[in-house]
């Protein structure tokens, strides 16, 4: 039976985390995540569904420890905060090489270097343009409430299992450490190994069988090999652009100024559509709920609607680029967001783009 | 019905608790609930607050500028916080450590003593459940049965047996809280 609860966001993540059936844990804590690991070790899951959550010696132990449940091809989640991230890019990028499904969560703090504790979304670059070495990308789903942190670790399972491939939940401080109403699912039995493979082929290291050996390796010295490794990764990442893109629009029909905002600054700045509209200044939001795929289709058509469009993020300009890219200069893209852990306003959203594109 | 409330004081003085009941009596009554801390270095000693939305509808932003009531517990947080009521808005303050009282004639002001009157009752910890019968009384958006549903939501097994003495406190704050004039 599905249940509401009152719950932080990291909270959320880590029940919802059980209930779906995922294998195993490796983490490490630090502030704003540390709920995630301390709900799992408090709820002791190997006692509910098998689960196994072990707190590594460090982010990079944890990682690792990721890459090596993932082959087996069993569902593994690890979870950070920015230089726990950072420290965890060397085996995000051999996780994606080696084309395994995992899924990492960032709650994302004020950078660069250890830089703050309080909430940031300047893990952008971090997260779509890469982040570890090579040519790869991440699926990003960036949820916007306590009820997405929850959802989303379903669905970020699906994705990675669909295309071997890892999967970023990006969240920050304000979603992983606020409490809403959260509507939790029944709980999910875990796979066994012989489902796994009815659903998924046979990819996965699983022990002695009579079928042909399955080598799990980011390593291939023939370049003619790694080349067609290289095309095969641009073939999923192209079928998660088609197939996959998530995003919302908000009073975007009638728009003439447009706000692009995920996360929390999405949600803020909801609130900033409802003060422009009782002040007469037709603003929609375009949140984008995968930051890659990225709605560039979308944002492209809208660039014909609107006068200009205010990139809504809490960092010194990241997204922006993607805007400006999707937008293709038809329009004039500002971007406007506090940094250093300090959250922006609805308020002080409005008058920045009063500031910028009508007075 | 949305509800904007902040509530501000010192780390230790049942500031985000106070949010976390409030939060969870929306929840008994159907309503849309966002509970947001200001968490960090800053709890330790110093100042905490934390703004709870209820609402019927869906909330956007859990982040605020300005409220519809303010609960103020300690004077850094008069400071911060007199400003940030809405015109027409609510100010609720413990008098007790305040030497800079509220001047605004825009808004309407109440006291309520709760430190003084958890002391009276024996038990100091109830003071915020005292302040927030205060804002109950002043606010009756939740009904008192179901705060105290709320509270034993919030409450772990081992303080269950506290519900009586806190449904009095709060029961006590509806009884004391005082309309504040200013005086010039």
């Amino acid at each position: 039976m599905s249940e509401l609860k009152l719950m932080k966001g990291n909270e959320a993540l880590a029940e919802a985390a059980i209930r779906a059936g995922v294998d195993a844990y490796f983490g490490y804590p630090i502030t704003p995540q540390s709920e995630v690991i301390e709900y799992l070790m408090y709820e002791q899951p190997e006692k509910r569904t098998g689960m196994v959550v072990l707190q590594a010696e460090s982010e990079i132990a944890a990682i690792n420890m990721v890459y090596g449940a993932a082959s087996t091809g069993k569902r593994v989640l690890t979870s950070s905060s920015s230089p726990g991230i950072s420290l965890k890019l060397e085996g995000i990028s051999y996780i994606a090489g080696a084309e395994l499904p995992a899924v990492i969560v960032n709650v994302v703090r004020g950078g660069p270097g250890l830089g703050t504790i309080q909430p940031s979304q300047a893990d952008y670059f971090q997260s779509v343009k890469g982040g570890g070495h090579g040519d790869y990308k991440l699926y990003v789903l960036a949820p916007a409430s306590v009820q997405e942190m929850a959802d989303f670790v379903e669905d970020a399972f699906d994705i990675a299992f669909k295309y071997r491939a890892p999967v970023l939940i990006l969240s920050d401080g304000l979603i992983g450490q606020m409490m809403e109403k959260v509507t939790l699912k029944p709980q999910k039995e875990r796979m066994s190994n012989q489902e796994l493979i009815e659903k998924y082929g046979s990819w996965a290291v699983t022990g002695k069988t009579n079928r042909q050996r399955n080598i799990i390796t980011s390593l291939d010295l023939q370049s003619e090999k790694m080349e067609a490794r290289v095309h095969r990764l641009m073939a999923k990442y192209a079928q998660m652009e088609k197939e996959d893109l998530r995003f919302e629009k908000i009073a975007c029909d009638d728009a003439e100024y447009l706000i692009v905002a995920y996360g929390s600054s999405a949600r803020i700045a909801q609130k900033t559509v409802e003060l422009a509209r009782e002040k007469g200044i037709k603003v929609g939001l375009l949140r984008p709920i995968t930051l890659f795929p990225f709605p560039k289709k979308q944002l492209f058509e809208l660039a014909d609607q609107v006068k200009g469009i205010l990139s809504v993020e809490l960092n010194a300009g990241q997204m922006i680029e993607d805007v400006q890219i999707a937008t293709q200069f038809k329009v004039p893209v500002e971007h406007f967001g506090r940094t250093g852990g300090i959250i922006h306003t609805p308020e002080e959203i409005l008058e920045a783009l009063e500031q910028k594109f009508i007075k | 019905m949305t509800e904007e409330i902040i509530i501000a004081g010192f780390g230790g003085q049942g500031v985000l608790s106070m949010g976390k009941i409030l939060a969870y009596s929306g929840i008994i009554q159907n309503q849309e609930v966002s509970w947001m801390p200001s968490y960090g270095p800053e709890m330790r000693g110093g100042t905490a607050n934390v703004t709870v939305i209820l609402s019927d509808q869906r909330i956007s932003s859990p982040y605020l500028r300005v409220f519809d009531t303010a609960i103020i517990l300690n004077q850094q947080s008069m400071d911060k916080f007199e400003n940030e009521v809405k015109p027409g808005g609510i100010l609720i303050y413990d008098p007790n450590g305040i030497t800079h009282h509220p001047t605004r004639t825009d808004i309407a002001i109440y006291q309520i003593k709760g430190t003084e009157l958890a002391q009276q009752m024996g038990n100091k910890k109830i003071f915020n459940m005292v302040v927030l019968g205060g804002y109950l009384k002043i606010k009756p958006i939740i009904k008192l049965e179901n705060v105290v549903e709320g509270l034993k939501k919030s409450l772990s097994e081992r303080y269950q047996n506290l519900i009586p003495l806190n449904k009095e406190a709060i029961i006590k704050g509806m009884e004391h809280v005082e309309k504040y004039e200013a005086v010039y």
